[in-house]
């Protein structure tokens, strides 16, 4: 198929793996900033072709799995409203609350509905004018456009029993939290290609200055992911701090001006919390002026629901910040499991525990 | 005083269904092994194969039954009454037996449009002829508006086992070639393209079809079949996951030879979705004997329905019970069972 087989091509690959390996005579550990290039590393089984010098270390990028557990209770009550439809990407509805998930909700008898796009939330909300329509809207730079023009075809067209539960973070606070972390090991980052699409990379250019550390905007095929190593490991090996672009097919400096205005019209910029790491300065969106209305925590009286954590062995606050594994979790494949978690990594599509569970469970036996 | 025995599966876990527990994936096989096969506890269960078998008078019979709740109950290349037919069918030739024999039980829910049960009832009778069946015996009952969703179709069948042919788990050994019949994913994801509304330029069809006359070409050209399996709900990373943990043995694939149409993997990018865990209709899986899996594609491949049959793989001694699959650019990872219900990605 045209746009896929190219990029997932067998020959080209080893070239490639040739290629790192022949610039590669130090460890170098690097990190890939998005869930689903973490995914794609163990579903093609990359992470084990590439030389041993070279360390992954896997990153925060997994919306799913940094919401924090106070917004999912949140969510959690809202569905369980009769008068509410709540409304969520699929990925959202297995990740545990401090009680239970979205998915025990909608078995219990809440109306809990599953979406590809929030315009489809705004054409429930049209359908079901008696009923209120929550969406439950998270993500980074990639979904905030598309749930900003959810709030401004609200607004136009009055749509007034439609809200939205947001839970929005951004990647350049997050990736700085990680570099000025004391107990950091990051030396170069793999760059989220698809938030860069909207962003462009102008903020990593500033990182890379600022940390001296090589960041490279990536794809998500295994042959972008392989370039964009490459090209990382050039960087590190020659002592190079620069921010290039590998993913130069969709993502320009400047990123996507209409995207970026319609993020600033719809949401400012709030400190915001990141469940296993903590709170994040500036790292957050939320609804702003005319939009506030839609914000389901102003309509909704939302009591504090969320009990206080109990002793878990998980560890997946280290995982996000890539300083432990999966597999060095003590709970990894028999008290945590895709089917009872203890952690959002092992449920989400886009969680580092997850991707190890999935493709590579073997080698955590060995 | 009533002595109620503990539900084997922790209510703590679980203290109600979940969609996911009907997916064919881990929870499923959970609801199977804690909760059915330890209370109906029988030899004849116990293999958990497609359908039972039984000796009768000398002769071998296969039996099985299977629900039908598709919605929407009619899509592009089949309906609910064709699947019900063919479905409960294609179970009977995995045992590998002729079928013969079906029952046909409705659930109706009040209001349904009288043509539209008359569309799904005459689609069953033209699935019946095609498949070589006849609906022996049957039940209706209708039940309130809110109460059902349409339609739904039970349908058990009778077959009777091919002389002389043995399929099992218990067969599968290494070396086994494994044939796969049909590309991969298309009754999913033409369920999955009506109900997201996608508009694609040329609807996918389902691949939903009687799947018998394969399995009786492969034996009459004396292939040694050990084990079929159709790979319905779960996909054939389900189906392959099961028979390598039935059978304790390890199972290699590779990447570069499963047939995914072109339109098929497109859905599956857009929608984030694996083809390995689509729902198929209308392919099977067959472990055929070390040697005999190019011939089986070659048989296969002169009817129209195997025209796109291929060896993706073999059983080995490696790491029994675990299935492995050789990546497009020569890596290698797990293919592990579905968790819950494939969702979409949300970035």
């Amino acid at each position: 198929m045209r746009y896929l087989d190219e990029y997932r091509d067998g020959k080209a690959a080893r070239k490639l793996l040739d290629a790192i390996a022949d610039a590669t005579t130090r460890p170098w550990a690097i990190m890939e900033v998005c869930g689903s290039q973490t995914h794609c590393f163990l579903k093609y089984g990359i992470d084990r072709m590439l030389p041993e010098q070279v360390a992954l270390i896997h990153g925060p990028g997994c919306p799913v799995c940094v919401t924090p557990v106070e917004i999912i209770d949140q969510a959690i009550s809202l569905a369980s409203r009769p008068d509410v439809i709540l409304v969520s990407y699929g990925d959202m509805l297995r990740v545990p609350g401090s009680a239970k998930d979205l998915l025990s909700v909608k078995a219990e008898g809440g109306d809990v509905r599953m979406v590809y796009s929030p315009l489809d939330a705004l054409k429930l909300a049209r359908e079901h004018p008696d009923r209120k329509v929550v969406f439950f809207a998270i993500g980074f730079e990639t979904t905030a456009p598309a749930n900003a023009m959810a709030a401004v075809v609200a607004e136009r067209e009055g749509i007034d029993n439609f809200f939205m539960l947001t839970s929005h973070v951004l990647v350049p606070p997050a990736l700085e939290a990680i570099a000025s972390a004391p107990d950091n090991r990051v030396q170069g980052f793999l760059a989220p290609g698809h938030v860069c699409t909207v962003t462009g990379y102008v903020d990593y250019e500033r990182l890379a200055e600022r940390y001296r550390m090589p960041i490279v905007v990536s794809g998500f095929e295994p042959l972008d992911l392989l370039q964009a190593t490459y090209m990382l490991v050039q960087q590190l090996e020659a002592g190079r701090h620069e921010a290039e672009n590998q993913y130069s097919r969709s993502v320009k400096r400047e990123g996507n001006p209409q995207a970026l205005a319609i993020m600033d019209n719809v949401f400012e910029v709030v400190d915001h919390g990141w469940r296993g790491i903590g709170v994040i300065p500036k790292s957050g969106l939320r609804l702003k002026g005319a939009y506030a209305r839609f914000d389901a925590t102003r309509a909704f009286d939302l009591e504090a629901t969320t009990a206080p954590a109990t002793e878990s062995v998980c560890i997946a606050g280290l995982v996000l910040r890539g300083i432990r594994k999966p597999v060095d979790c003590p709970a990894f494949g028999s008290d945590c499991t895709p089917e009872h978690c203890l952690g959002a990594p092992m449920v989400s599509s886009e969680g580092a525990c997850a991707a190890y569970y999935h493709y590579a469970r073997q080698e955590a036996a060995r | 005083m009533t002595f109620f025995p503990e539900c084997p599966l922790p209510l703590d876990e679980y203290p109600r269904v979940l969609l996911a527990h009907g997916g064919g994936g881990r929870l499923t096989q959970n609801l199977i092994e804690r909760v059915l096969l330890p209370s109906f506890d029988n030899p004849f269960l116990a293999p958990l194969h497609d359908g039972a078998l039984l000796d009768v008078d000398g002769g071998r019979l296969a039996f099985t039954t299977d629900s039908y709740v598709v919605q929407p109950p009619f899509f592009p290349g089949g309906d609910i009454g064709r699947l019900a037919v063919f479905g409960t069918a294609n179970d009977l030739a995995m045992c590998g037996a002729r079928p013969l024999y079906l029952s046909c039980s409705l659930i109706i829910e009040e209001g349904l449009p009288m043509e539209d049960l008359w569309r799904v009832i005459v689609s069953m009778k033209e699935a019946a002829v095609e498949a070589g069946v006849q609906v022996v015996t049957g039940d209706s009952k209708v039940v309130e508006r809110g109460k059902g969703d349409g339609v739904f179709i039970n349908t058990a069948g009778i077959g009777a086992v091919l002389s002389g042919l043995d399929v099992g788990s218990q067969r599968v050994q290494p070396g086994d070639e494994i044939v796969l019949s049909g590309s991969l994913g298309r009754h999913g994801i033409a369920i999955m393209a009506l109900r997201e509304g996608l508009s694609l330029d040329a609807a996918i069809e389902s691949d939903s079809a009687p799947v018998f006359p394969l399995v009786e070409a492969l034996v009459d050209e004396g292939i040694d079949i050990h084990m079929l399996r159709d790979p319905t709900r779960g996909g054939v990373s389900s189906s392959l996951n099961e028979i390598a943990g039935k059978s304790g043995a390890g199972i290699v694939i590779e990447e570069s030879r499963l047939p995914v149409g072109p339109e098929v993997q497109g859905v599956c990018e857009i929608l984030g979705l694996d083809p390995l865990y689509v729902a198929n209709e209308g392919n099977f899986l067959a472990f055929v004997g070390a040697g005999q899996g190019e011939r089986a594609v070659e048989v296969l491949r002169g009817y129209s329905l195997g025209r796109e049959a291929v060896v993706i793989g073999r059983a080995v001694e490696e790491h029994p019970g675990v299935v492995i699959m050789k990546t497009l650019i020569g890596g290698e990872r797990i293919v592990d069972v579905m968790s819950g219900e494939q969702l979409p990605r949300i970035c």
